[in-house]
């Protein structure tokens, strides 16, 4: 089933037309609008009409997530600001978060895309869909919300959190799609087996998840404990939110919406483009993004485009599910934490160089963190209240920053392992 | 009029507070009085040895977390009744106790209690006025 046949099953020879004359429009646009690449472009030779073939690609300069940050936070705005008619935002390094706008066109195309990626996990405008992503800044609450919508089918703002009240509306309302994060699909599933409430009392046939890494094993569980088909979707904010690129019921890699992203694999220390079947970092160039278009925008997350052709009929390429990140960025609860800001709340706190270690659990299948500080001469005292006091300032600067709830344990010196040049500051403890 | 207590971090780990002791016994140094204090994560190791300028150096040197802090020792009459007496004239005195401990002494049948207080300058001036028999480090260490 698809939403869009004609796009979505393109031949590969009419989609790569229209995509070249999307890229060429697209850095015309970025060189006339946004200083940053006009700048960036002619460093490297190249006017607003020397792009002419998507073998010209490898010309184009890379964006980092740096550069969204150096602009902060319209500084890689294509439009003017009156033409922005949404912002989200994601956390990065460092404080400052990355603004991300939208204009009244870019919106329609989120929707288009997250219309794909529902009905390809089959939902129709008959369909309850139970959206338990968050609402807000970011990105997964509203992209699911506005792609429903345009199906047609009715949606359940549901949000996060109050996981009975969840499971009582997803009953009573006969919720059929289910979208949220993995960890939150198989939480869902142990508090109904806690309430005594079956996947028979309930009416789920499909479900969207994402914004966290999770396997195949994952996905079995899931499905059986759900009693529905559970497929992992991709996206990220600054290129849009979710809705990137979406698995089919095929289950053998995601579809990129090519008509709108243009995708890449290159080697995350050189640069260079790597074939089909490589794995190495994946780069997204934006097609039809009016208000923030991102030429080469380095996601920093490792995959690789699948050789061949999908038998669902759909066209467009295929990238495996994400193995990983070229940096220390962890997604918990699908939110971006970076070991840096932990380390800045330290720093801040004690006035020294922190030892600190970060710990990564799912329990009960909810991503857990915990951050081990080493008690330092400098915030130590034989009093039991201050020590409980620091503990408490830093779990609550380090949730102030991050956004999440963490454990924070103070231990000895030296407890955590020093190693030599890059310290090891993460231990991972999520069985996917 | 000040007595040095030794402060120790300790993980709630097995093997810490032995690990501390041992450090201690291997380099002579005798512990007079020690309390701990513990929440669920952690413990204070609070130490009065003979010889805490050593005490602190080797202990650092051992990789602990380690501070040094000046606390008053009382000699309180080891009989029903001996500490409030004591303690009764501290809050007359307002003097703000952060915490406590006390041990018996071996040779002249006195307790011995140990106070953590808020200022410690203001508290030995007002206790002594108070007529509390306030006992000296080199007192302390040497019993």
């Amino acid at each position: 089933m698809y939403w869009n046949e004609k796009y979505e099953c393109m031949p590969r020879s009419e989609l790569r037309a229209l995509q070249e004359e999307r890229l060429k429009e697209t850095v015309a646009r970025v060189y006339y609008e946004v200083p940053f690449y006009r700048r960036a472009l002619q460093a490297r030779g190249l006017g607003p009409n020397d792009i002419h073939s998507l073998e010209d690609l490898p010309k184009l300069p890379f964006t980092t997530k740096d550069d969204l940050r150096d602009n902060y936070p319209y500084g890689l705005f294509a439009v003017p600001l009156s033409e922005v008619v949404r912002l989200h935002a994601s956390s990065g390094t460092t404080g400052k978060p990355t603004v991300v706008g939208y204009t009244r066109r870019d919106l329609d195309i989120w929707a288009e895309v997250m219309a794909r990626a529902l009905t390809a996990c089959g939902a129709t405008k008959e369909s309850m869909i139970h959206n338990a992503y968050g609402y807000g800044l970011f990105t997964g609450g509203l992209g699911v919300h506005y792609g429903a919508e345009r199906i047609g089918a009715s949606v359940i703002p549901v949000s996060g959190g109050h996981t009975k009240r969840q499971i009582m509306i997803m009953k009573d309302f006969g919720s059929t799609i289910l979208t949220c994060t993995p960890s939150y699909a198989l939480y869902l599933a142990e508090v109904m087996e806690e309430m005594g409430i079956s996947k028979e009392d309930l009416k789920l046939k499909g479900g969207l998840f994402g914004a966290e890494p999770w396997s195949e094993n994952m996905r079995k569980q899931i499905e059986s404990r759900l009693g529905l088909l559970a497929l992992d979707i991709y996206g990220l904010s600054e290129v849009i939110g979710p809705g990137v690129a979406v698995e089919c019921p095929e289950k053998q890699g995601l579809h990129v919406a090519e008509d709108h992203f243009l995708v890449e694999i290159i080697d995350p220390e050189t640069g260079e483009q790597l074939p089909p079947g490589s794995y190495g970092e994946l780069v997204v160039t934006t097609l039809t993004k009016e208000a923030l278009p991102l030429i080469r925008y380095r996601t920093r997350d490792i995959t690789a485009i699948l050789p061949g052709s999908c038998p669902c009929g759909r066209t467009h390429v295929r990238i495996d599910r994400i193995k990983g990140r070229t940096d220390d960025m962890l997604v918990i609860r699908g939110v971006n934490v970076f070991p840096s800001q932990i380390e800045e709340v330290l720093f801040r706190i004690s006035g020294t160089e922190p030892h600190y270690l970060i710990i990564v659990e799912r329990r009960e299948q909810l991503d857990e963190l915990e951050v081990w500080v080493e008690v330092s001469e400098q915030v130590f005292s034989d009093e039991v209240r201050r020590l409980e006091h620091l503990e408490k300032r830093i779990r609550r600067e380090i949730e102030d920053v991050l956004g999440i709830s963490v454990r924070v344990k103070l231990v000895e010196p030296k407890t955590i392992e020093r190693s030599e040049g890059k310290a090891k500051r993460v231990i991972d403890r999520r069985q996917l | 009029m000040l007595v040095k207590q030794i402060s120790v971090f300790l993980e709630n780990k097995c093997g810490r507070l032995a690990s501390v002791t041992r450090v201690l016994g291997e380099h002579s140094i005798n512990i007079r009085a020690f309390s701990i204090a513990d929440t669920t994560d952690f413990g204070i190791l609070r130490l009065i040895v003979n010889n805490p300028e050593e005490a602190y150096k080797v202990l650092r040197e051992a990789g602990f977390t380690v501070s040094v802090t000046e606390v008053i020792a009382v000699k309180v009459p080891d009989r029903p009744g001996g500490l409030a007496d004591v303690l009764e004239l501290m809050q007359e005195a307002g003097v703000n106790i952060e915490y406590m401990y006390a041990f018996v002494e071996k040779i002249s049948k006195d307790a011995i209690a140990v106070f953590r207080v808020e200022n410690v300058e203001t508290a030995v001036r007002l206790m002594q006025e108070k007529g509390i028999k306030l006992l000296s480090g080199n007192e302390v260490y040497n019993l």
